[in-house]
């Protein structure tokens, strides 16, 4: 046998150990969320974590949360930007799928007519409608935000208790993060031309408030909790019941929990 | 060395030492990284209280409790409880100081967000009282002219 076809003992061990550190990281890297490793994080300094968690049973798309929302967080009223709007979603008996979002919902859905855009729309019978419901959506302040990531000038960022903050004095618009989330919940403001995103009302929730979205809810389909926190019913529902997250092969880690999420919720 | 080697040497490490200068000016003290980290938490710390300091505008219907127990009291006995005065009102910071009187939203199109019947099984919107064709019904009147927001029964009828 020739020398260079043979292998060594040593050579052999070290290549074992190689191939399965090799296998294994992969398997790490299919975790995809857990929110009880946030809720057991104790040694974390923050004691708060923000998380957010929406009934779409609820939901009636009246759209009242994208109107405090607006006026709360001062983003032009006519301007077709919001940081968080409601999505309608109308599937009919023959398989197709609907979908629609006029003014991000920031006047309600008062018809049935579904918005196709460029001033079109089309009607749905109710004899032809399977399933209909309305997803409202905002930012999911991610435990891994793609979009802090991408960001050049360090001008977006997350604090210690999860939310995901922009700095305006510091954002450079160079959009980086309105390509980067895949949740599309970031824009440009018109007024600053700096990225702009829901904090889940940041100036609120830290002086004890709900945001202005959950106060204006009618019907308690939206809510916001702190995980960390046992007691806080928010963390009880999501430990407890049954709850969906959007986009999760992404690996972001959304902490904006769905009660009756949907295949064609995206 | 010789000169013409050197020159270009000097005028480099002088262009690296204008950028060190500028950006020792230039960045505020408190910009590092801080507690998420290198990828997360490499921020300005001071904006997170600039965010904080952002005025509230939504005060919650306790804020108006206090002022106007009548009207808080009866839509409290009505379903419309469920309604925050503010979602009609209007926001009420600085009221009664400034503005003394909230523009009242009495549109058509804001009692429709919930009463223009739409029949989607899985929603609660199903379970609403409304109208399937409310352009029929009184086309360019007020809702609030006949019916009354506080008392929304039948019985509350103007």
């Amino acid at each position: 046998m020739k020398k260079a076809q043979m292998i060594s003992r040593r050579d052999l061990l070290k290549n074992t150990v190689k191939g399965i550190a090799g296998l294994a990281l992969p398997l790490a890297a299919f975790e995809i969320i857990n929110p009880r490793s946030l809720f057991a994080d104790k040694d974390d300094k923050s004691k708060v974590r923000w998380v957010f968690l929406v009934d779409t049973y609820k939901c009636v798309g009246c759209g009242l949360c994208v109107k405090a929302c607006k006026i709360e967080n001062e983003t032009p009223y006519d301007a077709n930007v919001t940081r968080t709007w409601v999505e309608r979603y109308v599937i009919t008996k023959d398989g197709k799928f609907h979908a629609d979002s006029p003014k991000g919902a920031r006047d309600g859905f008062t018809s049935s007519k579904i918005d196709l855009g460029m001033g079109k729309t089309e009607d749905i019978r109710k004899e032809d409608i399977e399933k209909a419901f309305f997803v409202p959506k905002l930012c999911n302040q991610c435990e891994n935000p793609p979009c802090v990531q991408v960001c050049p000038v360090g001008a977006t960022y997350q604090a210690p208790d999860g939310v995901v903050l922009v700095d305006r004095t510091w954002c450079i618009g160079c959009g980086y993060c309105i390509m980067g989330c895949p949740y599309g919940v970031r824009f440009f403001h018109p007024k600053y031309h700096t990225a702009e995103k829901c904090n889940f009302c940041y100036h609120r929730i830290t002086k004890g408030l709900k945001t202005a979205c959950v106060q204006a809810c009618p019907f308690g389909a939206r809510q916001i909790g702190n995980i960390k926190d046992p007691a806080d019913p928010v963390t009880k529902i999501i430990m407890t019941e049954r709850v969906g997250i959007l986009k999760e092969e992404y690996g972001t880690k959304p902490q904006v929990f769905y009660i009756g999420l949907d295949k064609e919720v995206r | 060395m010789k000169n013409h080697v050197l020159r270009p040497l000097w005028v480099i490490a002088g262009m690296i030492a204008l950028v060190l200068v500028v950006r020792y000016f230039y960045v505020p003290k408190d910009f590092g990284i801080h507690e998420r980290g290198y990828m997360y938490g490499w921020h300005r710390e001071g904006n997170i209280g600039d965010w904080k300091k952002v005025s509230v505008k939504y005060l919650g219907s306790e804020y108006c409790k206090d002022c106007h127990p009548d009207k808080y009291e009866s839509i409290m006995t009505t379903p419309h409880a469920i309604i925050q005065c503010e979602n009609c009102h209007g926001p009420a910071t600085g009221h009664p100081t400034d503005p003394p009187k909230l523009v009242i939203d009495k549109s058509r199109g804001l009692c429709l967000r919930c009463h223009a019947l739409l029949p989607y099984p899985t929603s609660g919107r199903a379970n609403i009282r409304g109208f399937a064709d409310p352009e029929s019904h009184n086309p360019g009147l007020e809702c609030v002219s006949c019916h009354n927001p506080h008392k929304p029964s039948l019985e509350g009828l103007k």
